[in-house]
């Protein structure tokens, strides 16, 4: 049986750690609050910039001489992996998710006989990655989720990426975030940026009347040129401020679940704690009585 | 088909500007162009300069945009800016800083492409307060 003490001991450090995990909750919330925000008011940017270059690709006069960031090298020999992740951890099972899938994506693309290459955004991704896939990752991008997260971040790893394609380093790209839902759910989402996969079902419903060929100012091609870099990187920020914001959603519940664990074995602990006491005093009283009796 | 254009507005951001307005004039790269109800379907890329938007009769408003894109449809007309501030929050001694913080950048590097941008950036920012207003 352990002693008072002890058991004392054992409350006190849960409870400290409960106010430390409960601190973390508070810091999550507000944080939260406003990637969420932030995250929100960049889709419709990011929306619109589909939707245009949507219709575009679709009324493409001349599909062979488009740029091959949007109708891809022709093969599709190696994949690039855009892995984003967080940079801190005790977010519950938010960087472990992302791994499993991109994980799973790198095994069925190997058996598929493709290259498969890693860009990891995110020190936790990376850490994760490093054991199992390390000779693949190619670069990687930390600490960008320390300040406020701004459009310049995205033009940074953006760069990057579209160096690598200049260099004919991959063929496909995808990137794989999570998607925020709402606080306590995130989804995992992978998305083909190169080539570009258009939504083209969806387009169509909504807009019948928009097969028009539109005419373009400067020309075609000059245009293009300069609207897919900025719809990839428009993408990326996207998948950066979802990511951002669905970081602190999970964060917030991992820590609402460890404060109130905390809390049931705090309980658990004062009751053994009042047990083992009571039974100490009891067992004095009867050392006295019988102590007494013998007399 | 509606008499008005829906127009859209927005910025990486966010959504600046979303409603139905009578027309609106874009700077596009080759010379500005209105988008009035039934416009053809068009997409250019903008050079720095005023966007104004005309609603019920004479009511215009000045918004500054940085570049961008624009895509103009029968019913619609979407404005992709890289950066837009409404004419009237323009600040003069911000935008000079900017245009001299330009200016250093491009005596350092005389082939930086963002910092060329940048001055083009600056100087319509000027232009747009001083021409502002007055037309």
């Amino acid at each position: 049986m352990p002693s008072l003490k002890d058991l004392r001991i054992r409350i006190n450090s849960v409870r400290s750690t409960q106010k430390i995990t409960s601190a973390m909750k508070m810091v999550a919330a507000s944080k939260l609050r406003r990637a969420q925000e932030q995250a929100e008011a960049g889709r419709p940017y990011a929306d619109r910039m589909d939707r245009m270059v949507g219709s575009l690709a679709q009324s493409l006069e001349n599909f062979e001489a488009a740029p091959k960031l949007l109708v891809g090298t022709g093969k599709e020999e190696t994949h690039l992996l855009v892995v984003a992740t967080s940079d801190r951890g005790l977010c519950g099972a938010f960087n472990s998710s992302i791994v499993r899938a991109a994980r799973r994506r790198i095994r069925a693309l190997q058996n598929d006989g493709k290259n498969v290459k890693i860009l990891c955004v995110g020190r936790k991704g990376q850490l994760q990655l490093k054991r199992d896939y390390g000779r693949l990752i190619v670069d990687r991008i930390d600490e960008i989720s320390k300040r406020r997260l701004s459009f310049n971040d995205a033009e940074d790893i953006t760069s990057r990426i579209l160096a690598l394609f200049e260099q004919d380093e991959f063929d496909v790209c995808t990137v794989i975030y999570n998607h925020f839902e709402s606080p306590i759910s995130q989804v995992i989402t992978e998305r083909q940026l190169i080539p570009l996969s258009v939504p083209e079902a969806e387009e169509q419903k909504t807009e019948p009347g928009l097969s028009a060929i539109y005419e373009y100012e400067p020309e075609e091609e000059e245009l293009l040129g300069q609207l897919l870099p900025r719809n990839f990187t428009v993408q990326i920020y996207r998948a950066l401020l979802e990511n951002a914001a669905s970081e602190q959603g999970a964060r917030m519940t991992a820590m609402d679940n460890a404060t109130r664990n905390a809390g049931e074995l705090i309980d658990k602990l004062t009751l053994n704690y009042n047990r083992t006491r009571q039974a100490y005093i009891t067992k004095e009283l009867i050392e006295i009585v019988s102590g007494a009796e013998a007399l | 088909m509606a008499d008005k254009v829906a127009f859209e507005l927005v910025s990486p951001e966010k959504l600046l500007l979303s409603r139905d307005v009578d027309f609106v004039v874009v700077p596009g790269a080759e010379g500005d162009f209105a988008v009035l109800p039934g416009h053809a379907p068009f997409l250019s890329s903008l050079r720095p300069g005023i966007i104004e938007i005309h609603e019920e009769g004479n009511e215009t408003t000045g918004l500054f945009v940085a570049g961008g894109f624009a895509e103009a449809t029968p019913e619609r007309c979407t404005v992709l800016a890289n950066e837009a501030i409404p004419v009237a929050d323009l600040d003069r001694s911000g935008i000079e800083r900017r245009q001299s913080n330009a200016k250093e950048d491009l005596q350092a590097h005389p082939d930086d492409d963002a910092a060329k941008a940048e001055l083009a950036t600056a100087e319509a920012m000027l232009a747009a307060l001083d021409g502002w207003g007055k037309a």
